[in-house]
């Protein structure tokens, strides 16, 4: 089947099959590999990216559901050469370690500030639940969203 | 995508002891960080496994008819397929690559295939016909250690029996505490799955391999041994790492995805979906501890005795050493003469276990932390004081006869770890998200209990036993560049980041590029055991220390002075005895300096059959001390703060290092309330994210954390490895908080919500 998209700015059309779905479309359709895939059971938010301007998890919709959507992934964040201000964040507080969860965090943590500019750390907890982190325990990912809500890196 | 990367910042320097930004922290927030995963080729085949359903069946016969018949099939392969050794492994090689004619293990490898499409792979592995006939399960530690018990492999059912006995094993103490631990199987969970890419040379001749990994030339070994090949003929590259944790110091995918290339011509890319990833690594060994302590009445430790039972399911991985890990810690971080041990690793038709963070290590200290604290009640003491009284210092004796030589501050990190202010009381409102169940919002705030728990341990760095253990960097200074190059995996702890402050520190640069991670270099050794700040940061240190040596000869010369009074200060090279200044920059112009170093720690020896020799090299101390708020009526547990000082020499990169520490005691949370896979009769009963249960932001609780920071002088940098230790006696500390907060003996970990509110 047919479908048509913005991604990251740009229109795509693409032919695939029906079944595909929105992640793997975006990794193996767009090689647009930043978003990445860590279950299979919508649990560890590896995959989050923006759907029409809210985190999504990508691993549970159909590229056929996006028919028309407008999307951004994690390669879509930095503007002319600039990082985004939550990807600068990540990287200035060690809000990451292997980094496999890093384009999911960044993008669930973008969309949190956009519902509320300036939540407590509890609120990031909270926001940031369904977006797991093996590695850091999560104190130094919960600081950089933080930092970045308080305007500074 | 960039893997390896330049950082070069001149406003503040990134030396040693500054939390210096990671070099792949722009391209991991950016999505540019190529993962294993990420790989794909030209004229790309996927491969996939067929793996048993059962735990323990005689494959009858197989027939593969109807999968070839599938268009876009390219080829499928079984165990007659292999041309090399037929079976692998990291200490004895006895897991077959595909299994011949019996299954040991659900999930053990039968065929992989190779096709077009993922698809096509699925519908080729579930028409492969076979007929199994189904074997009695040995799932039960006792019966693999019975004698009378049928082998289920040609090597027996005990992978290692080892004994300890030392001082006077007959003495008999004022005080006798006893108790039985059970820990259940963890999983290390890393969230990036298994994905390998591999590349055929032009007739077969050898093959590339992308791979994430945790040690390369382990695992070109034991693919160049199965192939058939010289290990030369066998190149692997790494591909990010999205955590590792020890699952991936096993062979998982690796010699499948090669094979596949070889046979089919073409590159093949094999990618795990967390199901598979689940039944394609080694997990955290479960077991069994049974101890008895005797202390004399002031609460002196005066004998350990009693056994430890660890399950290594089907094959032996690293069973061995994870056993000689976990005997040789049940003495814990406390001073004591006598004992009388004995332990063994089993062979069952369960889940293969090997290496998780903390080795062996975790599930030792379960069961001595529990002791402690029968002790501490049996003396009528506190738990801090029963600790203290019998904490391990330098020159102390293990059991193993070995004298602890290594900067040990127990009593410290525990007193520094009691002088942490405890969290305010709870003042929950209904709906809280901070009560016990988190956003199930399940519990009424009346029946919450507080509950405080202490856990301390020791960890040993390095490998052991005799293991001849090195590691090799090189480093290249050139026109005010430094570049590395080693084969250290960064599997996400950092390595890349130290490697860059060690070079500017001894060099005087700012900008040191990074080379590929592959084995164009000698071996790094693996990233575990706590060992690569110690041992490829040695390697580095080395490698720049002798250019800088070079360097000094060349500035000498031309300054006609003498190269010993030369020294690096900031980004200049000075005369310590005159006015000379010259900038790094400056005096490695047109230069290209290259020296490679080779770090070895020293030799450690084997354990005889009494358990006595000096098997490891050096150790690190940590405590923690938990707070839990439980929910007595629906057994559901919040862990409110853990309060933890570390010994760790010489901090290196404090930003580092407190994510090793936050991240490993997030791990250790989720052994103590959260963690298991279930396994009944072999079946594994949750191999999913939905029902394997991981910490997230809201059940990760408040750290505090202090890091002891004594200069150890065996290290090469000074610094012990941090990364095993946070995750160790956190668990215990949990546990014995919900048992302070229930009053319940709770013997098991991860504490499960019957074991908290239902009748025992
Ligand atoms: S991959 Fe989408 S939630 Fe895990
Ligand atoms: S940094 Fe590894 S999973 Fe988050």
């Amino acid at each position: 089947m047919k479908i048509s998209l913005t991604v990251n700015g740009e229109l795509r059309e693409s032919e695939i099959e029906p079944r595909t779905l929105l992640v793997q479309y975006l990794r193996e359709n767009l090689a647009l590999t930043g978003t990445n895939i860590g279950c299979d059971t919508s649990s560890c938010g590896a995959c989050s990216m923006h759907l029409n301007g809210e985190a999504v998890k990508s691993c549970t919709i159909l590229a056929a559901q996006a028919d028309g959507c407008n999307i951004t992934t994690i390669e879509g964040l930095a503007k002319g050469g600039k990082m985004h201000p939550m990807q600068e964040a990540f990287m200035q507080n060690h809000g990451l370690q292997c980094g496999y969860c890093t384009p999911g965090m960044v993008m669930a943590a973008i969309s949190l500030l956009e519902e509320n500019a300036n939540p407590t750390e509890d609120e990031v907890r909270v926001g940031l639940e369904g977006n797991l982190c093996r590695c850091t325990g999560y104190h130094n990912i919960i600081q950089s969203v933080l930092a970045c809500a308080k305007g500074g890196n | 995508m960039k893997n390896s990367s330049t950082t070069t910042r001149s406003q503040s320097r990134e030396v040693l002891g500054t939390s210096a930004l990671r070099p792949d922290g722009v391209a991991k927030t950016q999505g540019d960080f190529a993962f294993s995963s990420d790989f794909q080729a030209e004229n790309m085949l996927w491969g996939a496994t067929l793996r048993s359903p059962h735990p323990h069946a005689r494959i009858v016969s197989i027939d593969p008819t109807d999968a070839w018949r599938i268009p876009g099939v390219e080829t499928i392969i079984f165990a007659d397929d292999v041309p090399g050794q037929a079976t692998y492994g990291l200490i004895a090689s006895d897991q077959p690559v595909f299994a011949q004619n019996v299954v040991r293990y659900m999930g053990e490898p039968i065929a992989a295939v190779a096709a077009d499409h993922p698809e096509t792979c699925r519908r080729a592995l579930a028409a492969i016909k076979i007929v199994y006939e189904e074997l009695p399960v040995l799932f039960d530690m006792d019966l693999a250690i019975d004698p009378s018990t049928p082998p289920i492999h040609p090597d027996g059912n005990v992978f290692r029996h080892q004994r300890i006995i030392s001082g006077d094993p007959d003495i008999v103490g004022d005080v006798i505490v006893e108790g039985t631990y059970d820990i259940g199987m963890q999983d290390q969970a890393f969230l990036g799955l298994e994905a390998a890419l591999a590349y055929p040379d032009p007739g077969g001749a050898g093959v590339e391999l992308v791979v994430a990994t945790q040690w390369l030339h382990e695992d070109r070994k034991q693919i160049a041994d199965c192939l058939g090949m010289a290990p030369e003929k066998v190149r692997l590259v790494l591909g990010g790492v999205g955590g590792a944790f020890g699952a991936r110091e096993d062979i998982s995918l690796q010699v499948h995805t090669c094979l596949l290339a070889l046979r089919t011509g073409r590159p093949v890319k094999v990618q795990y979906s967390r199901e598979e990833s689940f039944f394609g690594h080694v997990h955290r060994h479960p077991g069994r501890i049974h101890l008895r302590h005797h202390a004399d009445r002031n609460g002196k430790l005066l004998k350990v005795e009693g056994w430890m039972k660890l399950d290594g399911g089907a094959y032996a991985s690293t069973s061995s050493a994870v056993l000689l890990n976990g005997i040789t810690h049940l003495q814990g971080p406390y001073a004591c003469d006598n004992s009388r041990l004995e332990a063994w690793a089993t062979r069952t038709n369960n889940p293969p276990c090997g290496a998780m963070r903390g080795f062996g290590v975790v599930q030792a200290c379960f069961a001595h932390e529990g002791q402690m604290d029968k002790l501490a009640v049996a003396l009528g003491l506190s738990p801090v004081e029963v600790r203290l009284r019998n904490a391990m210092k330098t020159g102390d004796k293990l059991f193993t006869g070995q004298v602890v030589d290594s900067v040990a501050p127990v009593a410290r990190c525990i007193r520094e770890t009691d002088a942490i202010p405890l969290p305010a009381e709870p003042a929950y409102g209904t709906g809280s998200l901070e009560l016990p169940g988190g956003s199930g919002r399940t519990s009424d705030p009346s029946h919450i209990r507080r509950g405080i728990g202490w856990g301390v341990s020791i960890k040993n760095l390095m490998y052991s036993e005799g293991f001849d253990d090195s590691a090799e960097a090189r480093c290249t200074l050139a026109d005010g560049v430094a570049t590395l190059k080693f084969a250290t995996a960064e599997v996400g702890q950092g390595f890349v980041v130290l490697a860059q402050q060690i070079a500017r520190t001894i060099l005087g640069v700012d900008t040191v590029v990074l080379d590929a991670i592959d084995t164009q270099i000698g071996s790094a050794g693996s990233t575990s055991a706590s060992r690569q700040t110690w041992m490829s940061g040695g390697a580095v240190d080395g490698a720049c220390r002798l250019v800088r040596e070079r360097l000094f000869e060349q500035v000498a010369h031309v300054h006609n002075l003498n190269p010993l009074q030369l020294a690096v200060e900031g980004t200049d090279i000075v005369d310590t005895l005159g006015p000379l200044r010259v900038p790094v920059s400056e005096a490695s112009k047109g230069l290209r300096i290259e020296e490679t170093f080779l770090h070895r720690h020293r030799p450690t020896e084997e354990l005889d059959e009494n358990g006595q020799g000096n098997c490891h090299v050096a150790f690190a101390f940590v405590a923690h001390r938990a707070v839990v708020d439980v929910d007595t009526e629906l057994g559901l547990v919040k862990v409110v703060q853990i309060a933890t000082a570390q010994d760790v020499g010489q901090v290196l990169n404090p930003l580092t290092l407190l994510g090793q520490i936050e991240g490993g005691i997030a791990q250790g949370l989720g052994l103590a309330v959260m963690e298991e896979i279930v396994v009944d009769r072999g079946v594994v009963k949750n191999p999913s994210f939905t029902d394997y249960l991981l910490p997230t932001a809201l059940d990760a609780p408040d750290v505090v954390a202090i890091p002891i920071e004594e200069y150890e002088p065996l290290a090469p940098l000074g610094a012990k490895g941090v990364g095993e230790p946070p995750c160790i006696s956190v668990t215990p500390a949990i546990v014995a908080a919900i048992r302070n907060a229930t009053g319940r003996d709770i013997t098991r970990t991860p504490v499960r919500p019957q074991d908290i509110c239902l009748p025992t």
